[in-house]
């Protein structure tokens, strides 16, 4: 009961504290455009299955459709479709299916690509054990806020020589500061209690060193939080050993990638975990994270639950807090049940069956 | 033809095999370790190793040398440096890094471990009886790249505010950590290697090491090798560990591997790891913490930094002593009220060596007075 209500309040906040939002009246009146990307492999059909269940749930959103794939723009540069992008630029609130990324060839991953174009700098992804998913972790529940622009991840890699491969790690004092204030914020108004920058500057002196500095900068200016800082390596072994004692977690690209996962991981993995991106300008993009499983692709045996748990984060940073309630509602007690569960999930059930027993409990909770 | 066994012999000799012969500093039976106490809980630990070698008569001599991590200068870690050269073996604690002080005051345990080329990190995590944990039989054999990739300690502000690391992939450093790691499959009779990368972002360096372990793969027909990204692996981990067998990998994801397979078996006090080059040898505990916070409480878990001088100890062929040694600690293990806080027991650090090393005299090996 304690995760579930934990769930409640963690969820019912407004996603991304450092963001003032907008004039609201085209929120609350009438519906909201949201741009939705269904992605590759069994991204359509769970897309459809949110849409379904929106629907069921009366939800004022109107979808628009886009799909996004790597073109060459003037320049040479990779970019993103000028639809998607006007349509995103429109509408500010997106939903994303996974999208497909290449292994070590050709043009870079897809999602990196959107994430510059919208300079989505952080991403959220609160970790709570769903009760009625059983995992060796119980009562987890701390989230994880990863820096998403810069880092490990930035793309700039040149052969010295034949056989030697540098790959560059970038670390700006702006981007840093930007994370730390987001992650502060965020804690602040999710009524957390500390925030802990997970770091290497025992190795990497200079780059995490200077992550760490602007964290403990800004730690100055919200005393009311508790401010620690770890390294990696031991949060990964307390990670495993006792996840109770995190709360929030603010930390550089690759950190981020992998912890973030470790903690999906310990909640039941990527079908039920939801994700937030948040960026500068208003923008929000809320997507699943799990790959596209191109093995059960259009064979209606995906589980809807990430995409539909990141709707509902979504919902709720609109204002829209009773249908995303209900809408949780409705798919945790299916999971509860365990009477029409995905396989991923315990169950033999469909896709389609599954999304039916939560439109069913809309109806019902109406 | 003569010219080409010559030759033939000449490769298999200059061709080193996981298991080096042990190095020369044996004199009158007895053998000369440098011992580099390190910080925080390192320096207790290691008194107690070297109580419990000098209870079982191991003929085993320490040369300490002292590593201060509050100055600035390389003069200690150089020492050391050269006692190890002069050894060929080392036993050590961490040394703390102090990341108040300058950047260009490097890690001394990195320089350690570049100057000596000590290539290999490698752990063996597996599941002890009597110890609780959430997940059960565990046995994952861990390869580390341990020179280069993210720890090379390159960086630079080129921008004020902008600062770039750099991340080194070499070819020849990733077919010889892949070589090792199949050799060593190969020797302990594993069945699969699996290399966990991140090449779909970093697709010029991952790519360069998963192509060096897919050549290295294609010489032992007899081992299956597959591949899986880091985040993955990272939760397959917490759900099913028991599907690892054997993992190779770059420097970074070495570190978030093998510390998440440690807390996996029961936490940083149980799992010794070593630092394997071709000519030296270093041992210390897998995860390589310094434990400040319970540092001189006489609280510590003994059990890693033992279990890791008994692989010095099989290192040095003294098979005899290790097992003896080994089976001691294994035993203590099954005794739950001598657990220590980081198991979940009450024990201090004292009893838990005491009862060892009355283990050890039950079994009527030759002892000293204690």
């Amino acid at each position: 009961m304690a995760a579930g209500s934990a769930w409640r309040s963690m969820l019912s906040q407004v996603v991304g504290g450092a963001v003032r939002r907008p004039a609201l009246s085209s929120f609350s009146r009438g519906m909201q455009t949201v741009t939705l990307i269904p992605g590759d492999g069994i991204g359509p059909e769970i897309s459809s299955a949110v849409m379904k269940i929106f629907e069921t749930a009366k939800a004022p959103i109107r979808w628009e459709e886009r799909n996004v794939t790597a073109i060459k723009g003037p320049g040479g540069r990779w970019m993103i479709p000028p639809d998607a992008k006007e349509s995103m630029d429109k509408s500010k609130i997106g939903l994303k299916g996974p999208l497909k990324t290449p292994i070590a060839a050709g043009h870079p991953s897809m999602n990196l690509l959107l994430r510059k174009t919208f300079d989505l700098y952080a991403n959220v992804r609160p970790c709570i054990s769903i009760e009625g998913y059983k995992t060796p972790y119980t009562d987890v529940n701390l989230v994880t806020i990863r820096e998403n622009t810069e880092g490990e991840y930035s793309g700039i890699e040149h052969v010295i020589v034949d056989g030697v491969v540098q790959s560059i790690k970038l670390i700006t004092e702006d981007a840093s500061r930007r994370i730390a204030e987001y992650a502060f914020e965020y804690a602040r108004n999710n009524q957390r209690n500390s925030v802990t920058a997970v770091h290497k500057a025992n190795i990497m002196r200079m780059s995490d060193g200077l992550f760490l500095r602007k964290c403990r900068e800004v730690a100055e200016n919200y005393k009311d939080i508790k401010f620690t800082e770890m390294y990696l390596d031991t949060v990964c072994l307390n990670m495993v050993q006792d996840p109770t004692q995190f709360d929030v977690l603010v930390m550089p690209n690759l950190y981020g990638d992998i912890l973030s996962d470790l903690c999906a991981g310990l909640i039941g993995g990527l079908g039920v975990t939801p994700s937030g991106n948040i960026g500068a300008n208003g923008v929000a993009i809320f997507e699943s994270v799990h790959g596209t499983a191109p093995d059960i692709a259009g064979l209606d045996l995906a589980n809807p639950t990430a995409l539909l748990l990141s709707a509902v984060m979504m919902l709720r940073h609109m204002g829209l807090h009773d249908y995303g309630n209900k809408i949780q509602t409705a798919c945790f007690d299916t999971i509860r049940d365990k009477k029409v569960l995905t396989k991923d999930l315990g169950g033999n059930s469909k896709c389609s069956e599954f999304t039916a027993d939560i439109c069913r409990r809309i109806q019902d909770l109406d | 033809f003569s010219v080409l066994s010559f030759l033939s012999s000449l490769l298999l000799i200059t061709y080193k095999m996981p298991l080096l012969q042990p190095p020369p500093a044996k004199y009158g039976g007895r053998h000369t370790v440098t011992l580099i106490p390190g910080d925080g809980i390192g320096p207790e630990l290691l008194n107690h190793v070297r109580e419990v070698f000098r209870f079982s008569c191991v003929p085993v001599d320490f040369e300490v040398v002292h590593v201060n991590s509050a100055v600035e200068t390389e003069d200690d870690i150089n020492n050391a440096i050269t006692a190890i050269r002069r050894n060929g073996v080392a036993l050590k604690g961490n040394i703390e890094t102090k990341h108040t002080m300058a950047p260009s005051v490097k890690s001394r345990n990195n320089l350690l471990r570049t100057s000596l080329d000590l290539y290999a990190n490698v752990m063996h995590c597996q599941s002890l009886p009597g110890v609780q944990t959430r997940h059960k039989n565990i046995d994952i054999m861990i390869i580390r790249e341990n020179t280069e990739g993210e720890y090379s300690s390159l960086e630079h502000e080129s921008v004020s505010g902008v600062v770039e690391s750099l991340k080194i992939i070499t070819r020849n450093n990733s077919l010889r950590i892949a070589d090792y790691a199949f050799k060593l499959a190969r020797e302990k009779g594993r069945r699969r290697v699996t290399a966990v990368h991140k090449a779909n972002i970093m697709k010029l360096g991952d790519g360069l090491f998963l192509q060096c372990c897919r050549e290295v793969a294609s010489g032992y027909p007899d081992i299956t090798f597959d591949s899986m990204i880091v985040d993955n692996t990272t939760m397959q981990l917490v759900s099913k560990p028991q599907q690892f067998d054997v993992m190779v990998m770059p420097n970074l994801y070495g570190n978030v591997v093998s510390n998440v397979c440690a807390g996996l078996v029961g936490g940083p006090g149980l799992v010794p790891g070593a630092n394997y080059g071709h000519v030296y040898a270093v041992f210390e505990t897998a995860t390589r913490n310094t434990g400040k916070s319970i540092a001189n409480r006489n609280i510590a878990n003994p059990t890693a930094m033992l279990l890791a001088s008994c692989m010095m100890l099989d290192h040095l062929k003294l098979y005899d002593h290790a097992s003896s040694i080994r089976n001691a600690i294994l035993n203590t293990m099954n005794e739950t009220r001598l657990h220590t806080a980081d198991i979940g027991g009450q024990g201090t650090t004292s009893e838990v060596v005491q009862t060892i090393m009355r283990f050890i005299q039950s079994k009527g090996q030759l002892t000293s007075e204690y």
